[in-house]
């Protein structure tokens, strides 16, 4: 038994851990367990991919398959990470269709939790782009699935959080890309209307997210810098930066990130202050559209390292809430301000617009979602359910990749494909079977 | 793909082996992966060859099978530039202790089958005047210790082989490089609670095999290993043999 958290580190749970090494093994491995769960990287945040009981890591399922240089299609173990892939195909001219905000994660994990990227409002989750999958299921038969072929099943583990067995394998596309760059617009919003009426107006953008300064109050109040881009084509990198290596290897390129996170302490004033020197160089940088390499524009934390560490011991909780367009604003708006009032909020605050998803459990609604960290003290807890509540009512829901600590209640509130999915899950054997401490929590 | 140099890595399923191809595959490297488990080893070749784009080639070796290793050698498709040898067994100190099979076991696979297939491949490297053979030896040879000398003693006569080699061959072109990993997180230490500080991941081991390419003898992964043992070779004997290690 040992004890192990999300990347939020909060909360800790005991688990045995077991580490197949490979397919078969992974089958012999779960065969006739319950309360079990699949673990990728750990990057989500909350209690997802801590199993009740067992744990089973797919580190060693970590081999890739086979690629099809014409195509682009790739197919590769559940365990293989991303980071893998943008190493072994970048250089080449592929891009992976859909990437969240670190590249430190399994592609197992990217199913099981539909990530989005900031291209969700074009493209979809990366759930739309997958073709085939191999899932072992509780009874310990592995089956293949996709679009087209047992779809009830592919797309409740699309966004499935890992409760109907373990994604073996996968089969996506990856796209075309001309260089490893992108071109950047950054557009300055000097409140909250002007933020969400600059990301419709950048929605043919491909790619197109905000950041948020939830401390601003007044006239700024929701002020945000939206950053849109496209892949850059070669004649444009030649125009913009002659001579720059074509594809730029992950190191490459640090010195453009706007953002360089100092080890603060987070009181009302760093955060301010932060956020006002972030503010000042994005809008320096407005206007004109420049060159970024592809690692900073898209992982501007992974340079970071463990930067959850600076929240101390206690860990921290990340919020991410989608909020139909409809009743964006006026939530939105309360949200900031008992954020705003808190002080001491987040000091990234993202705001994004987001397509319906198209797995049975996955998170994205049509809407505006809002994603925060908050470190974790005594009065956060009422604050955040107090949000739920404002959300929910909304018609919108939580991310359960984030989750820490949402309520039963806000949870089936919220997910009406939740009897469907358990009828599923019925079906399957999984229920009381694969068992993670989310899918207990919340009486999956 | 003319022009490329060519890895033979023995011991194709090893996690560290898979870690070196992929090291090599990915600095544009042909690769041969060789193994007694072919169906293990090809898992990993397509894997290599998926991450390359390059062509990866699977053959069948089992080193204790002596007759058979003159003739893999030559039907390699050429003379490899550099052979790595990852070949080894922890084997388990008490059945070793009880079970002669089991120590026989033991010291062929971590001394005698390396040290021949590298004997064989010695001789056509020299006959050429040129090439790398990389050994991975252990820590574990750098003194017995009653926890595990069995395997220790195999991996010490390796690592003296290497260290002959390397004295015989050095002024030939042929360099011989001793790879002392320290404790590494792979299926052989799996479920051992291994010190973080004193433990490599198999990639860092396949990236210092790869770099020992430019030079080097004896390859300690994390320096620290060396001041390790250094002191526990200090150790006197009689102070030694009372300690529990
Ligand atoms: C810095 C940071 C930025 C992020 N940005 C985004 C973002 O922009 N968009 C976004 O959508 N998400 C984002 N995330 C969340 C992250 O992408 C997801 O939590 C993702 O699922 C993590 O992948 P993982 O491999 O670490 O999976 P884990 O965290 O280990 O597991 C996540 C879930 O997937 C399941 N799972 C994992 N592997 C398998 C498998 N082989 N078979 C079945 N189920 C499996 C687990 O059971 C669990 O429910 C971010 C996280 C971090 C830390
Ligand atoms: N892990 C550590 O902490 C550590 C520390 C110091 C040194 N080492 C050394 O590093 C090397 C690699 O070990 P590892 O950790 O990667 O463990 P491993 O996966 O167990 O590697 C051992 C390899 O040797 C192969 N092998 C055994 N007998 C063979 C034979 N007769 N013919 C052909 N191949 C044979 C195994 O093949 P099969 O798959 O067919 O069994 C396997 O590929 C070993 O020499 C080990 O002693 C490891």
């Amino acid at each position: 038994m040992i004890e192990i958290a999300g990347w939020g580190r909060y909360p800790r749970h005991r688990t045995r851990l077991l580490a197949p090494r490979d397919a078969a093994s992974a089958a012999a491995l779960a065969a006739g367990r319950t309360g079990v769960v699949t673990r990728g990287n750990g990057r989500a945040y909350g209690d997802a991919a801590i199993g009740q009981a067992v744990t089973v890591s797919s580190r060693g399922l970590d081999r890739m398959r086979a690629f099809d240089p014409v195509s682009g299609r790739l197919t590769v173990e559940a365990g293989v990470h991303l980071s893998d892939i943008l190493a072994a195909f970048l250089p080449r001219g592929f891009f992976p269709p859909v990437v969240p905000g670190t590249k430190f994660v399994t592609v197992g994990g990217m199913i099981a939790s539909d990530v989005h990227g900031k291209n969700h409002h074009r493209e979809g989750g990366f759930g739309d782009h997958v073709e085939a999958l191999t899932l072992l299921t509780p009874s310990g038969e592995t089956v293949d699935c996709g679009p087209d072929r047992n779809p009830g099943l592919f797309w409740a583990t699309v966004g499935g959080m890992g409760l109907t067995g373990t994604i073996l394998e996968a089969t996506f596309r990856l796209k075309a890309v001309e260089t490893g760059w992108m071109v950047q617009r950054t557009v300055v919003a000097e409140n909250l209307d002007e933020a969400m009426a600059g990301l419709e107006r950048t929605a043919d953008a491909t790619y197109s997210v905000a950041w948020i300064d939830c401390v601003a109050r007044g006239a700024r109040f929701g002020r945000s810098l939206i950053f849109a881009a496209e892949h850059a084509t070669r004649a444009e990198l030649d125009a913009l930066r002659p001579g720059a290596e074509p594809f730029p290897a992950a190191k490459a390129g640090r010195l453009s990130v706007p953002l360089d996170l100092p080890a603060f302490t987070l009181n009302r004033l760093s955060v301010a202050a932060f956020n006002e020197l972030y503010f000042r160089a994005g809008a320096a940088k407005a206007g004109q559209p420049f060159l970024v390499a592809w690692n900073p524009y898209f992982f501007p934390l992974d340079g970071i390292g463990d930067w959850g560490r600076i929240y101390g011991r206690r860990g921290f909780l990340q919020h991410q809430c989608v909020i139909p367009p409809a009743a964006a604003k006026a939530v939105l708006t309360a949200v900031i301000e008992r954020l705003s009032r808190r002080g001491s909020a987040s000091f990234l605050a993202v705001l994004k617009v987001l397509r319906a998803g198209s797995g049975l459990m996955s998170f994205p609604i049509e809407g505006y979602t809002l994603a925060l960290d908050l470190h974790v003290t005594d009065d956060v807890f009422p604050l955040l359910d107090e949000i739920d509540r404002l959300v929910v009512e909304a018609g919108g829901r939580l991310y359960l990749a984030k989750d820490a600590r949402q309520s039963r209640e806000t949870f089936e509130a919220s997910y009406p494909a939740l009897s469907r999915f358990r009828e599923i899950r019925r079906g399957l054997g999984a229920e009381g079977r694969v068992v993670s401490q989310l899918s207990a929590r919340l009486g999956i | 793909m003319q022009g490329h140099k060519t890895v033979l890595v023995v011991g194709g399923t090893s996690d560290i082996g898979h870690a070196t191809a992929k090291a090599y595959a990915g600095a544009g490297w042909r690769v041969v992966l060789a193994a007694r488990n072919e169906a293990g080893a090809r898992r990993n070749a397509e894997d290599l060859a998926t991450r390359s784009g390059g062509p990866v080639e699977v053959r069948a070796l089992d080193v204790l099978d002596t007759p058979s290793l003159a003739p893999f050698l030559d039907r390699l498709p050429a003379l490899p530039d550099t052979v790595v040898c990852v070949v080894g067994e922890l084997g388990e100190q008490a059945r070793a202790q009880a079970d002669l099979d089991h120590a026989v076991q033991v010291m062929r696979t971590n001394f005698e089958g390396p040290a021949l297939l590298l004997t064989l491949t010695a001789e056509r490297f020299e006959a050429r005047g040129s090439g790398l053979i990389v050994g991975i030896s252990s820590v574990a040879g750098d003194r017995g210790r009653g926890s595990n000398y069995v395997y220790g003693a195999a991996k010490a006569g390796f690592t003296a082989f290497l260290s002959g080699l390397r004295n015989r061959l050095s002024p030939r072109g042929v360099r011989v490089v001793t790879v002392k990993p320290g404790f590494v997180r792979t299926r052989m230490t799996e479920g051992m609670k291994l010190p973080p500080v004193l433990t490599a991941e198999a990639d860092e081991v396949g990236r210092a095999i790869l770099g020992a390419e430019r030079g080097g003898d004896v390859l300690y992964v994390r320096p620290v290993w060396r001041g390790v043992m250094a002191v526990i070779r200090a150790i006197p004997e009689p102070v030694f043999k009372r300690l529990k290690l």
